[in-house]
C-alpha cells in the first residue's frame, strides 16, 4: 500500500514537468503578440520594446522557459503583465473563491444526483422514473449562461431575494457569502447532477439484479436497508470517480458561470489572461490547476483502495 | 431516505437564507458603480485602459479637466500661459492642495509626476507628452514646461492620465508597486482592491473641493456581461453602470427607477483599409483612390445606424463626431450613392466583384455591422469576405498587413490630434493602412504647432480634403456612450469622454 502511494507520488514529478512544458509551448502557439496587446492603444514603439525586454519576450523560447520554471521552483510564479501584480497574489485571492464554489456546487450535484438516481432505479419504469429522467435531461442540456441569467431575473430582479452578482467571503459575512454564491453553485451543480443521476441509476439497476441483493431480500430485510446499505454502497464506486474528476474540473474554474455572476474565481482570471496574452498568469494558473487535478486523481485512487479491500493486495 | 431528508433540509435552509438577505435600500453612503471590464494597473503612468480611467476619475485629480463642451478647464492647476513661440508653458497651481498621504501638491510634486511619466520604465505616458523637454520649478506654486517643439495638444493630454499628479513620497516608497495602492490628490482615496471583484475608495477629508463630495465610499464592481450589469442596477445592487447596450435603451427609458445619460463617443468606429501596408493592400484599395471613395459611397450610414443601433449611434464620416468643434461641415456625412460608386469602380478599372479580406474583431455588435456592410457594398461591386478574428490576433495581423479591410474602433481623445496623427502620418504606430502622403504629413504637423482653434480648424479642413478622398480609414459612426443610474442618485453630469465624475454626486435625501 505505502509503496504503491510512494510510487504514484514519484510518478507525479515527470507528469508535472511534462505539463509545465506543454503549458508553455501551447501558449506560444496562440497567435497575437503580447507586447502589442499590452502596449495600450497608442502602441508606441519604445513602449513595446520596453515590454519585450522586461518580460523577456525578445529572448529565445528555451531561455524564457528556464527563467519561468526556475522562478516556479523558487516559489515565484512571475508577474502579471496586465495588472503588475505577482501571480501568486492573484492565485491566493482567487483560489478560496473557486474552492468554495466547487464545494457548494458538489453539494448540489451529489445532493440532487444521487437521490434522484436511486429513486429512478428503484421505481424503474414508473412515472417517478420518467419525471426524474426528464428533469435530468433538462439539467444536462440547459446551458449554464441561460439558466444563470434566468435565475438572476427571477431571484434578483423580480423577487429581490438574492444579489445578482459579486462575491463576499464567508469569513467576512457568512450569510451574505451564501446568498452571493448559492445561485452560481446551483447552476454549476445542476448541470452535472443529471450526469451523476444517470450513472447512479445505471449502477443501481445493475446491482439490484445481483445475487447478493436477492439474498438480502430473501433474508427478509426491509427494502430501505437493502437499497441504501447493500445496493448503494457498491453502486457508488463509479459515482465517486466521476465526482472526484468533476470536482477537479470545478477547481479549474467555471468560466461562463463566473462570468455571468461576476464571481472573481479562476475561470475569470484565466479567460482575461488569455485574451490579454498575459502569459505569466495563464502559465501560473494552469500549472496550479493541473497539479491540483493530478493530486485529486491520486487521492481518488487512494480512496478507492481504502474503500475496496479487493484492490489492496 | 436520509439523503432525501438532507436535501430537503438544505433546500429549506436555502429558502430561509434567501429571505434573510434582502437588498438593502436604506444605506446610501456607498455608491456602487458597475464597470464593463476589470481595470488594469491603477498607476497613472502605467494605466492603459479606458475602464481604468473611470476609476482614476475618483482617485487622481489632473492638472486640467474638460467641460461638457470639450473646453479645457483648470483642476489642480489654476491657470496656464503658453509663450508666443509655443515653446514654454507656465502653469500656476492651486494652493493648499494635499495628496492622500498629507504631502503637499506643489510645484515639486508636479515636476516629480511629469518626470515620472516621462522616464519611468513601462510608462505609457511618455509618447503622449514626449514634446516636453524639461520641467522646472519656478516657485512653490508655479512650474514651467519647456518643449522641444510647439505642441498644442499638450494641454489636452494633461486633462487625462498624463496630467494626474502622484504623491512623490508614496511613489518613491512604493516604486514598481505604486499601482497596488495609488496615492494621488483626487476626491477619494484608494482603500482596497480585489482583482476582478471590487475596487473600494473612500472620501478624502482634505480634498481641495471637499464641500461638493458627500458620498462616503465608492465601490467599483467589474461586471462584464452588459445584461447582468443592467440586472444588477435594476435589482438595486448597483447605483450606476457604464456602457449599457444601445439595444437596451428603449427598456431603460420606460423604467421609472432609472435615469440615463446618452452622449456621443469621442472616438469613432471605422474601417481601416490596407493601402500600402503589404501587397494584399496594394492589390485592392491601394490600386486607386477611387475604389476607396466607391466603398464609402456604397455605405448607407443612416440605415446602418437604424439596423444595428436602433438609431442611437451618430453616423459620421470624419475622425471627430459631427458635434465636435473640429468637425468639417464642408464634408457632411454622405448619402449613399450606389450608381456613383459603380461608376467610380468602373473608372478605376475594376471588373467583376472585388474580393476583400475583411477582418472583424469577435464582438457581436461589430459583427452585425460587418454583415450589414457586406450586403450594402455588394451592390457596388465589392465582395467582402468577413473573417472574424479574436482581438489580440487581429492586432498582430493588422501590424503585419495580413488583411485588406479591418474593422477598428478608436476610443477617442479630447484633442483632434489624438484621433488623426498616429493613424494617418507616415510610419506612425497606428497607421495600419500604410498610407503616406507628404502633404498630409505637413498639415498634421502644422496643426500641432498652432494654438488657436480657428487656425487649427482651417488646417484640419485642408487635411480632411485629402484624407477623406484617399486616406486609409473610412469612418462609419460614433457610438452612443450610455450611462444609466438609479433615480436616487442626483447630480450626475455626462461629459464627452464618458468618464464618471464623482464630485457633485449625492443620494436623494442626503
Amino acid at each position: 500500500m505505502f509503496t504503491l502511494i510512494a510510487r504514484r507520488l514519484i510518478q507525479l514529478i515527470p507528469t508535472i514537468f511534462f505539463v509545465s512544458v506543454m503549458i508553455f509551448l501551447l501558449q506560444q502557439l496562440l497567435p497575437g503578440d503580447p507586447a502589442l496587446v499590452m502596449a495600450g492603444e497608442e502602441k508606441d514603439p519604445a513602449v513595446i520594446e520596453q515590454i519585450r525586454q522586461r518580460y523577456r519576450l525578445d529572448q529565445p523560447l528555451p531561455v524564457q522557459y528556464l527563467a519561468w520554471i526556475g522562478g516556479v521552483l523558487r516559489g515565484d510564479l512571475g508577474e502579471s503583465m496586465r495588472l503588475a501584480e505577482p501571480v501568486s497574489t492573484l492565485v491566493a485571492q482567487k483560489l478560496p473563491v473557486t474552492v468554495q464554489l466547487a464545494i457548494m456546487a458538489m453539494i448540489f450535484t451529489l445532493g440532487i444526483g444521487i437521490p434522484a438516481g436511486i429513486i429512478s432505479a428503484v421505481k424503474k419504469d414508473t412515472a417517478w422514473d420518467y419525471v426524474v429522467n426528464v428533469v435530468a435531461l433538462w439539467g444536462i442540456s440547459t446551458p449554464n449562461f441561460w439558466l444563470g441569467i434566468m435565475l438572476i431575473f427571477l431571484f434578483s430582479v423580480q423577487l429581490g431575494w438574492l444579489p445578482a452578482s459579486g462575491y463576499v467571503s464567508p469569513f467576512e459575512d457568512f450569510w451574505a457569502s451564501m446568498a452571493a454564491t448559492i445561485m452560481p453553485a446551483f447552476v454549476l451543480g445542476n448541470s452535472f447532477a443529471g450526469v451523476i443521476m444517470r450513472h447512479t441509476r445505471a449502477a443501481m439497476l445493475q446491482v439490484m439484479e445481483s445475487d447478493y441483493v436477492r439474498t438480502a431480500r430473501a433474508k427478509g430485510l426491509d427494502s430501505r436497508t437493502v437499497i441504501l446499505k447493500h445496493a448503494l454502497r457498491n453502486a457508488l464506486t463509479p459515482v465517486i470517480t466521476l465526482g472526484a474528476l468533476e470536482f477537479g474540473t470545478l477547481l479549474s474554474g467555471a468560466v461562463l458561470t463566473e462570468q455571468i455572476f461576476s464571481i472573481p474565481g479562476f475561470g475569470k482570471l484565466i479567460v482575461d489572461a488569455v485574451f490579454n496574452r498575459d502569459y505569466a498568469v495563464v502559465q501560473g494558473v494552469v500549472l496550479i490547476t493541473a497539479t491540483t487535478y493530478i493530486v485529486l486523481n491520486l487521492l481518488a485512487d487512494i480512496g478507492y483502495i481504502l474503500a475496496n479491500p479487493r484492490l489492496r493486495s | 431516505m436520509t439523503k432525501l431528508k438532507l436535501l430537503t433540509a438544505a433546500l429549506l435552509a436555502a429558502g430561509a437564507l434567501t429571505a434573510a438577505a434582502p437588498a438593502s435600500h436604506a444605506q446610501q453612503s456607498v455608491l456602487r458603480i458597475g464597470l464593463a471590464e476589470d481595470p488594469d494597473v491603477l498607476d497613472p503612468s502605467r494605466g492603459r485602459t479606458y475602464v481604468g480611467r473611470i476609476v482614476f476619475a475618483s482617485i487622481c485629480d489632473k492638472l486640467f479637466d474638460i467641460d461638457d463642451k470639450l473646453n479645457i478647464v483648470p483642476q489642480l492647476a489654476l491657470s496656464h500661459e503658453t509663450s508666443a513661440d509655443g515653446l514654454t508653458v507656465t502653469i500656476k497651481l492651486r494652493p493648499g492642495v494635499k495628496f492622500h498621504d498629507g504631502e503637499p501638491m506643489d510645484a515639486e510634486a508636479v515636476k516629480f509626476s511629469l518626470d515620472r511619466h516621462l522616464t519611468m520604465q513601462g510608462s505609457f505616458r511618455r509618447p503622449e507628452i514626449s514634446a516636453i523637454d524639461k520641467v522646472e520649478v519656478v516657485d512653490p506654486l508655479t512650474v514651467k514646461l519647456t518643449l522641444k517643439q510647439p505642441f498644442s495638444p499638450l494641454l489636452a493630454q494633461l486633462t487625462d492620465r498624463a496630467g494626474m499628479m502622484v504623491s512623490p513620497k508614496a511613489a518613491r516608497e512604493a516604486g514598481e508597486r505604486f499601482g497596488s495602492a495609488p496615492v494621488c490628490a483626487g476626491p477619494y482615496r484608494f482603500v482596497e482592491r480585489v482583482q476582478q471583484d471590487r475596487i473600494i475608495v473612500e472620501r478624502f477629508a482634505d480634498y481641495w473641493d471637499k464641500d461638493k463630495v458627500t458620498i462616503q465610499r465608492i465601490e467599483y464592481r467589474p461586471i462584464t456581461d452588459a445584461t447582468v450589469r443592467l440586472a444588477n442596477l435594476r435589482s438595486g445592487q448597483l447605483d450606476l453602470i457604464e456602457r449599457a447596450l444601445a439595444t437596451d435603451i428603449p427598456q431603460i427609458r420606460t423604467n421609472a427607477q432609472l435615469r440615463m445619460a446618452v452622449g456621443v463617443d469621442l472616438g469613432y468606429q471605422g474601417i481601416t483599409l490596407n493601402i500600402a501596408k503589404s501587397d494584399a493592400g496594394r492589390q485592392a484599395f491601394g490600386r486607386d483612390p477611387r475604389i476607396i471613395q466607391a466603398f464609402s459611397l456604397a455605405i448607407d450610414r443612416q440605415a446602418l445606424n437604424q439596423v444595428v443601433f436602433n438609431g442611437s449611434a451618430m453616423p459620421g464620416n470624419q475622425w471627430v463626431n459631427p458635434e465636435n468643434p473640429y468637425f468639417q461641415s464642408r464634408h457632411p456625412v454622405p448619402q449613399r450613392d450606389v450608381a456613383k460608386a459603380r461608376q467610380l469602380m468602373q473608372a478605376a478599372g475594376v471588373r467583376g466583384p472585388l474580393a476583400i479580406d475583411f477582418m472583424v474583431p469577435n464582438n457581436p455588435e461589430v459583427r452585425q455591422v460587418a454583415e450589414v456592410l457586406q450586403a450594402m457594398t455588394a451592390e457596388a461591386g465589392f465582395d467582402l469576405k468577413i473573417r472574424v478574428t479574436e482581438f489580440a490576433t487581429s492586432l498582430q495581423e493588422a501590424e503585419q498587413g495580413r488583411y485588406q479591410a479591418y474593422m477598428l474602433n478608436w476610443s477617442g481623445r479630447t484633442d483632434p490630434d489624438g484621433n488623426s496623427y498616429s493613424f494617418h502620418a507616415c510610419n506612425q504606430p497606428l497607421n495600419y493602412s500604410g498610407y503616406c502622403s507628404q502633404a498630409a504629413d505637413a498639415l498634421l504637423n502644422e496643426a500641432r504647432t498652432k494654438t488657436s482653434q480657428a487656425e487649427r480648424k482651417a488646417i484640419y479642413e485642408k487635411l480632411s480634403d485629402i484624407l477623406l478622398a484617399e486616406g486609409g480609414i473610412v469612418y462609419l459612426y460614433h457610438r452612443p456612450v450610455v450611462i444609466v443610474h438609479s433615480v436616487r442618485l442626483e447630480g450626475f453630469k455626462a461629459l464627452p469622454d464618458g468618464l464618471v465624475r464623482v464630485v457633485g454626486l449625492r443620494f436623494r435625501g442626503n
